[in-house]
């Protein structure tokens, strides 16, 4: 018996890019597009999704995919679960194969808990008889109870997705494979869907894990492949691959916004730097709780000066790129009447209010709605631990959301009803420092 | 969850590689899968008949209120003289009855793979599961209205034929064709979204060219024998001619007829089989 249940060999997708791009079209268009062009077929472009990928994963493994959107992670996955056959290479899976793509694919909204969790069941190819013996099981997970026998489009979107990743939570194949699962749910019900990867890989079962999740990946899994256009660009231990994707992030963005080329905007206006200050000291790495400036130089086309430019700049995690925070100039009534054709921009953040942790900004200036210059992931920082509430406490690293000042008490109610509006200072949180 | 059983060493070995051009229906594949047919032929019938008033009465409504039009146009518009001298509602229902379960079967299985789209695009198992069952939720209502032929062939005191047991080997051509084409337009369907609004006038067409208001046999009677031939090329001229002929004994649609009729029905088909295993690996990157 060989231990080595997946096995992928040379795998290869390529896509062709029609004058249609793409998916399905009419009929009569391609007629037409025949006879315009006397005959001949439309010229085709080719994109590789995936190139010569390769990778074995040992039996009762956790094997992470990691990568920029774009990268190939979701062709792999596809593949993997025979949805979309390759151009090239070859895959061998050793065992019956689950997938867990996107929960509640095929729950239908006029059948009710019930009759779903058996069709749904047996769309991911488990048996009726199976089903029959776990149903207490995925009902109680999913934690539905009461309301098995009432049709889904009464459901909560909470309870549905619930109630579909208990059924796929339930498959027994020996090789699952999951994308972005995780992302759904609250948070209680992503750790018992954590707990259960966790149980199912400690069991013996094959986990290939895809996702976006650093956290996620890292925490799970104990090897990882990171993919970048297509390839194959890094494979070995789980902390390895996750530097040399961070890596790859930082060498992706060249620290000088001069010679960035990916960009939006008319380019009229460009950020040519951008740096960090505290108390006018240059900075690399803020701390939660204090103020800094953000500072961005830039400089115009010709020496025209700019009425009305507004300055943005969003701050996302780099472990989801969830944004975190929209800062506009505009937004906070600052409108620049006249704007020097080189000069500094400077946003004071007050008590900066980041967790520690790592982050990107987006940069952008419009003027009257059109963008001038558009810089996604101009820059990154890493946020250090720091007092913000100065009550010597650290937010619960767990927690990865912006810290805005607030304050408690708890007071007896005097009024048998609670009808007041939440003006009551005793209810009231305070909002600003 | 359980442990893996032990049988892991005896595990499938599953092998992914570019698919070939040309493959046969994998059969094997499609049974182990019977379990997903039968749940997507329940889902069919629960979500068509769940919130209905009427609920599975449909089945007979349907057929019957077509039926009563056929058989005022035909009888009191057309002055038409059904063959064997059948009462009109009797002609009308009989006829009404199979061409109905054709024209649904062959415009739900058309729409099938594109209506789920969602689950072609996340999740694999044999698309065929999608024509078939749907297909199959059809058969439960034909079934039904069956037996409002009957009911209404007894109330109108017309004998049924000795010959009426080969009344299921005709209705069986006739869901191989609807079947068969279905399943060809369904594929095409996914690539070529107009297909879409030709369906319709198809069926219409194919309504025009089956002898659903008309006794088909006599197509050759002034024209020629080889007309009637050209004729039965359509399957469902044998359907409806042979399965009037074996429950009321009208005018026989003739041997060769048949034979044609079940010839043309057997390679729409395997074209149509052969066209969607071809184009099935891909249905997920264009859907």
């Amino acid at each position: 018996m060989s231990d080595t249940a997946i096995e992928v060999k040379g795998l290869g997708k390529r896509f062709d890019i029609g004058e249609t791009t793409g998916g399905y079209m009419l009929l009569t268009e391609q007629i037409a597009a025949r006879l315009r062009g006397r005959g001949r077929r439309p010229r085709k472009q080719e994109f590789w999704a995936l190139r010569d990928v390769g990778f074995e994963v040992e039996q009762g493994e956790m094997f992470g995919v990691i990568g920029h959107n774009g990268a190939g992670k979701s062709t792999l996955l596809k593949i993997l679960s025979r949805i979309t056959p390759p151009t090239v290479g070859e895959a061998h899976l050793r065992g019956r194969v689950g997938a867990l793509l996107e929960v509640g694919t095929g729950f239908h909204p006029e059948l009710t808990g019930r009759e779903n969790v058996y069709l749904n069941g047996a769309i991911l190819n488990m048996k009726r008889a199976d089903i029959q013996r776990r149903f207490d099981e995925i009902v109680e997970f999913a934690d539905v109870g009461p309301f098995i026998d009432t049709p889904v489009k009464r459901y909560s979107s909470g309870m549905q997705l619930r109630l579909a990743f208990s059924v796929a939570a339930h498959l027994e194949p020996e090789i699952l494979i999951v994308d972005e699962v995780l992302s759904v749910g609250d948070m209680a019900f992503q750790q018992k869907c954590l707990d259960r990867m966790e149980g199912a890989s400690r069991e013996g079962r094959t986990i290939v894990f895809i996702s976006h999740n650093l956290a996620a990946v890292r925490s799970l899994c104990d090897r990882a492949m990171l993919l970048s256009r297509g390839r194959v660009s890094a494979i070995g231990g789980v902390g390895e691959v996750i530097r040399e994707y961070v890596g790859e992030v930082e060498r992706d963005l060249p620290r000088n916004l001069r010679e960035r080329e990916n960009r939006d905007g008319s380019g009229e206006l460009r950020f040519v730097d951008m740096r960090l200050e505290r108390d006018g000291q240059v900075i690399d790495s803020p701390t939660s709780g204090e103020d800094i400036d953000i500072v961005l130089n830039y400089e115009t086309q010709g020496d025209r000066a700019y009425r009305t430019v507004n300055f943005g700049m969003t701050v996302f995690s780099l472990e989801d790129s969830a944004p975190l925070l929209n800062l506009s100039s505009e937004t906070v009534g600052a409108v620049f009447q006249n704007v020097p054709p080189r000069g500094e921009v400077r946003c004071r953040l007050h008590n900066c209010p980041l967790p520690a942790g790592q982050y990107f900004m987006s940069i952008w200036a419009d003027l009257a709605g059109e963008m001038l210059d558009g810089v996604h992931r101009a820059f990154e920082l890493t946020v250090m631990g720091g007092d913000f509430y100065g009550s010597g406490r650290q937010p619960n690293p767990d927690h990865r959301t912006v810290l805005v000042p607030n304050e408690w008490s708890v007071s007896e109610s005097s009024e048998p009803e609670l009808s007041e509006p939440p003006t009551d200072p005793a209810y009231s949180a305070k909002t600003s420092a | 969850m359980n442990p893996p059983d032990t049988a892991a060493v005896a595990a499938p070995e599953i092998v992914i590689a570019p698919p070939g051009r040309w493959r046969p229906v994998n059969l094997r594949e499609l049974w182990a899968h019977r379990e997903l047919v039968y749940f997507l032929t329940k889902r069919e019938l629960q979500i068509r008949y769940k919130q209905s008033f009427f609920g599975i009465s449909w089945a007979v409504l349907q057929p019957l209120t077509f039926a009563a039009i056929f058989a005022v146009i035909i009888g009191g518009v057309l002055h038409y003289q059904p063959p064997g001298n059948l009462p009109f509602l009797v002609f009308a229902v009989a006829s009404i009855v199979p061409w109905l379960f054709t024209a649904q079967a062959i415009q739900g299985a058309a729409g099938s793979l594109v209506l789920d789209a969602n689950l072609i695009a996340k999740v694999y198992f044999p698309r065929l599961a999608l024509p078939l069952s749907k297909g199959a939720s059809l058969l439960i209502d034909l079934g039904i209205a069956l037996v409002l032929v009957v009911v209404v062939t007894l109330l109108f005191g017309v004998t049924i034929a000795s010959t009426a047991w080969l009344v299921p080997a005709f209705l069986l051509l006739g869901v191989v064709t609807a079947f068969a084409i279905g399943t060809f337009l369904a594929a095409v369907n996914v690539k070529y979204r107009d297909i879409q609004l030709v369906v319709p006038m198809f069926v219409q067409i194919m309504f025009f060219a089956s002898p659903v208001l008309y006794d088909g046999t006599q197509v050759g009677d002034q024209a020629g024998q080889f007309v009637h031939y050209l004729y039965s090329v359509n399957p469902m001229a044998s359907v409806l001619d042979g399965m009037r002929w074996a429950l009321f004994d009208t005018p026989y649609p003739g041997t060769i007829n048949i034979l044609i009729s079940i010839t043309s029905a057997l390679v729409i088909l395997l074209g149509g089989l052969l066209y969607f295993r071809r184009v099935e690996n891909f249905f997920a990157d264009v859907i």
